[in-house]
């Protein structure tokens, strides 16, 4: 498949991120693909254990390990991230970021969201105001 | 782990029995078998069910020696297995080979009777497995759709991919699902 219609492609070394069960938001990286459905991933810088997982539980993200062998075992892929500073560029992501945002979001308390209240009536009213002037002015 | 149910689908058992030892014979000959079934309960039924093609034996003067559990050496490592079988449809029997590529055998034999159930509404009772075995050589493998599977650098587009869960269930815009 050489087309740029995609590119992110399912293979030995993508990085994927978990989006169900316990390793939800983890990074964890393909070992071995088992089928259309499923591969092995792994994460040992992240906790995510060995395991087979369906690509309806994970999206693939933009980095790969380039040089991981297939099937290659918790230590290997290990240095392969460590090396390829997975971590550093993921958290650097606007993908990343915007999880991060979701996840304070949710934290936030009753004050805060009272607070958040508050900055966005602000903002709204400096958008107002100047709505009026430029209608004025064109008046 | 897909499906939890799936894992305790099947185990595979290896059930050992034997007739009732008599004066004439005071030690029969033991008998062992590896069965795939949902619990001891059907894995023991099952072993009387095939001796008794075999070899002049049934329940009532036999025993059951032992009922063991086979775990999988390594369930972690994809493997590709052949399985044989018997097949009783509803105009004749067929033999039958298929292949899987699955982590275990107990997974290789339910995906063979989800795909017995599915392509021939056959169900457990009518499907007999002859055997299951690992196929260790590419070459070896008859299947195309199993082979295609063993390409070297294989790789493949997921072209619609959801992303379910870090989305509340209503939104304003359609999602992209687009990887």
């Amino acid at each position: 498949m050489s087309s740029q219609t995609f590119k992110r492609y399912v293979e030995v070394g993508r990085v994927v991120l978990v989006n169900q069960g316990e390793d939800s938001g983890k990074l964890a990286v393909i070992a071995e693909i088992l089928d259309h459905n499923r591969a092995i991933i792994e994460g040992p810088s992240t906790g995510v254990k060995r395991q087979a997982l369906a690509f309806r539980r994970m999206n693939l993200t933009p980095f790969t390990l380039k040089k991981l062998p297939r099937a290659a075992g918790p230590t290997v892929i290990k240095k392969h991230f460590e090396a390829a500073e997975i971590s550093k560029k993921w958290s650097e992501s606007n993908w990343a970021k915007k999880l991060q945002a979701v996840e304070r979001r949710k934290q936030t308390s009753d004050f805060e969201r009272f607070q958040i209240m508050l900055l966005k009536k602000q903002r709204r009213s400096v958008g107002r105001i100047n709505l009026a002037k430029s209608k004025k002015a064109s008046a | 782990m897909p499906g939890v149910s799936r894992q305790h689908k099947f185990s595979e058992y290896l059930v050992v029995g034997r007739r009732l030892p008599t004066e004439v014979d005071p030690t029969p000959k033991l008998y062992r078998m590896r069965i795939f079934a949902p619990n001891e309960v059907v894995a023991k039924s099952r072993f009387w069910y095939f001796v008794g093609q075999y070899r002049k034996m049934k329940k009532g003067t036999g025993e059951i020696v032992s009922v063991n559990v086979i775990s999988e050496k390594k369930p972690l490592k994809p493997k590709n297995f052949g399985i044989w079988l018997r097949y009783d449809s509803r105009s004749g029997i067929h033999n039958m080979y298929k292949e899987f590529r699955e982590l275990s055998r107990v997974d290789a034999v339910h995906a063979l009777y989800q795909d017995m159930a599915a392509r021939h509404r056959a169900r457990f009772r009518s499907v007999q497995i002859l055997r299951v075995a690992e196929i260790e050589k590419t070459e070896d493998v008859r299947r195309p759709y199993i082979r295609q599977l063993l390409q070297k650098n294989l790789k493949f587009p997921l072209a619609h991919n959801r992303n379910k869960n870090f989305r509340s269930e209503f939104q304003a815009k359609r999602p992209s699902t687009f990887a």
